[in-house]
């Protein structure tokens, strides 16, 4: 149902049965380790391409999701995913493998909210009964994709981020029985923001204003007030985009206390990490999100979350062309159900 | 002695320096940053300036890349001035051969004993 100019709300409460999160070694060092469902310890996950191994973790996050759902492939009707490659490829090959009808999206990092907007959108208006969502990244898949050959080895600036290695999906359901379970409530469609910004090595500083348009739109769309929620968390902005969100929000009249305000790049490693400015990649918010982050609420530490991934809308041959980063940034509600 | 080892040490360093500012200050890319100095170089060898540094820093201005500037600018005019104009083309590698041929020769024993793909 739309609300204001640029949200959605569902009435029918979309219900999150299961979600899972794949992650690679660097994140098995990481901050987070316990909440990924699996972890591997070699990049290459016993492929003979990074790209091979990339399509395996968003089909081990869709499948763990699946199982921890107590369902099978054939109860889930759509498939909705994304990821950072070339015509998503990996997301297309594993919903090969998987066999559930599926839509391939592209939002870069913000694909883990498109999808589960989505996702949400389409059970509250009984599209289907069950659907699963997902994003995934692969730290040398994706860099080779968007910055230097990964062999040459160049220096890279303080403002750069890392791409995460990790998968993470959803599975989204029309269950009746929501007492305590999780549920969207809500989610706002960005549009695109591009203030001109064309440093590849500075995605945070070029993702900041999309999210901040995103979240004022939110608030002002549900009439809420920042205090509604008992965490507001952005997807890869790292430590150059999320405090300049911080002050663009401030500047619109929106405050938002700084220690509710968090960012899946800036929680998923450890300090002595050397991840520069922090991880970035469409599997970033995504495996925090359904790793970490729901295991919180479903031990009770949050009831209401607001998670706004950021996405660059750039290509590296547009970048070669010297243009400048479009972005963009979705955002999607989830409560615990009283 | 001890004084070339300083001046290797500052002349070497300042090379770096001023990569490390068209990187960070000036935000070339890695690639246009390394190119720039090799032209730098091939620049200050033509003008006859940089075998002079050599002779005064050593391995502080032979290291970095602005000396394989050089030394293509110098094969360049050394054969030119035996074979006129065709030995611009020719002598061009002359001196920068041996650098050349050790990445092709040992970039192929790499490809053969490991599997070069990122």
């Amino acid at each position: 149902m739309l609300k204001g100019k640029q949200s959605w709300v569902f009435p029918n409460r979309p219900v999150i049965e299961a979600s899972a999160a794949v992650g690679g070694p660097f994140e098995a060092r990481g901050k987070l380790a316990s909440d990924f469902d699996i972890l591997h310890d070699d990049l290459w996950m016993g492929k003979d391409s990074y790209e091979k191994a990339h399509t395996l973790i968003l089909e081990e996050a869709i499948e763990t999701a699946i199982q921890k759902a107590e369902m099978t492939k054939e109860d889930i009707s759509f498939m909705l995913a994304g990821d950072l490659v070339n015509q998503i490829t990996p997301s297309s090959f594993a919903a090969r493998s998987v066999g559930i009808p599926y839509f391939g999206l592209f939002g870069a990092c913000s694909t883990s909210m498109e999808g589960l907007a989505l996702a949400s959108f389409i059970i509250n208006n009984q599209g289907a009964n069950r659907v699963v969502t997902g994003a995934s990244s692969h730290n040398a898949a994706i860099e080779k994709q968007f910055r230097y050959p990964t062999e040459y080895g160049s220096q890279k600036p303080p403002t750069a981020q890392w791409t995460v290695t990790g998968a993470g999906a959803a599975v989204v359901t029309n269950d009746q029985e929501k007492q305590g379970k999780l549920v969207t409530t809500s989610a706002t469609i960005g549009k695109v923001v591009d203030m001109g910004l064309s440093d590849p090595f500075n995605m945070g500083g070029a993702m900041a204003p999309s999210a901040a348009d995103t979240i004022i739109a939110h608030f002002k769309d549900l009439q809420l007030d920042p205090s509604y929620y008992d965490l507001i968390v952005t997807g890869d902005l790292a430590k150059i985009g999320h405090p300049i969100t911080l002050e663009l929000l401030k500047k619109e009249g929106l405050n938002i206390d700084s220690q509710k305000f968090k960012d899946c790049g800036l929680m998923i490693y450890q300090e002595d990490q050397q991840v520069q400015a922090g991880g970035s990649g469409a599997g970033c918010s995504a495996a925090v999100l359904y790793g970490h982050l729901l295991n919180e609420m479903r031990k009770g530490k949050y009831q209401r979350i607001l998670l706004v991934a950021t996405g660059a809308l750039l290509s590296p041959l547009s970048f070669q062309q010297k243009e400048s980063i479009p972005c963009i940034a979705h955002a999607v509600s989830i409560e615990v159900h009283p | 002695m001890l004084p070339m080892f300083f001046w290797a040490f500052v002349i070497g360093g300042l090379i770096c320096v001023i990569g490390q500012i068209m990187f960070d200050v000036i935000k070339l890319t890695p690639g246009h940053t390394m190119s720039t100095l090799v032209v730098i170089g091939a620049i200050l060898g033509g003008l006859g300036w940089y075998d002079p540094l050599i002779d005064f820093a050593g391995a502080g201005a032979t290291i970095p890349i602005t000396s394989f500037g050089n030394s293509l600018v110098n094969g360049a005019l050394q054969e030119a001035d035996q074979h006129g104009l065709v030995g611009v083309l020719t002598g061009m590698f002359e001196i920068t051969s041996s650098g050349i041929s050790a990445a092709v020769v040992f970039g192929f024993i790499g490809a053969l004993l490991f599997k070069p793909r990122g």
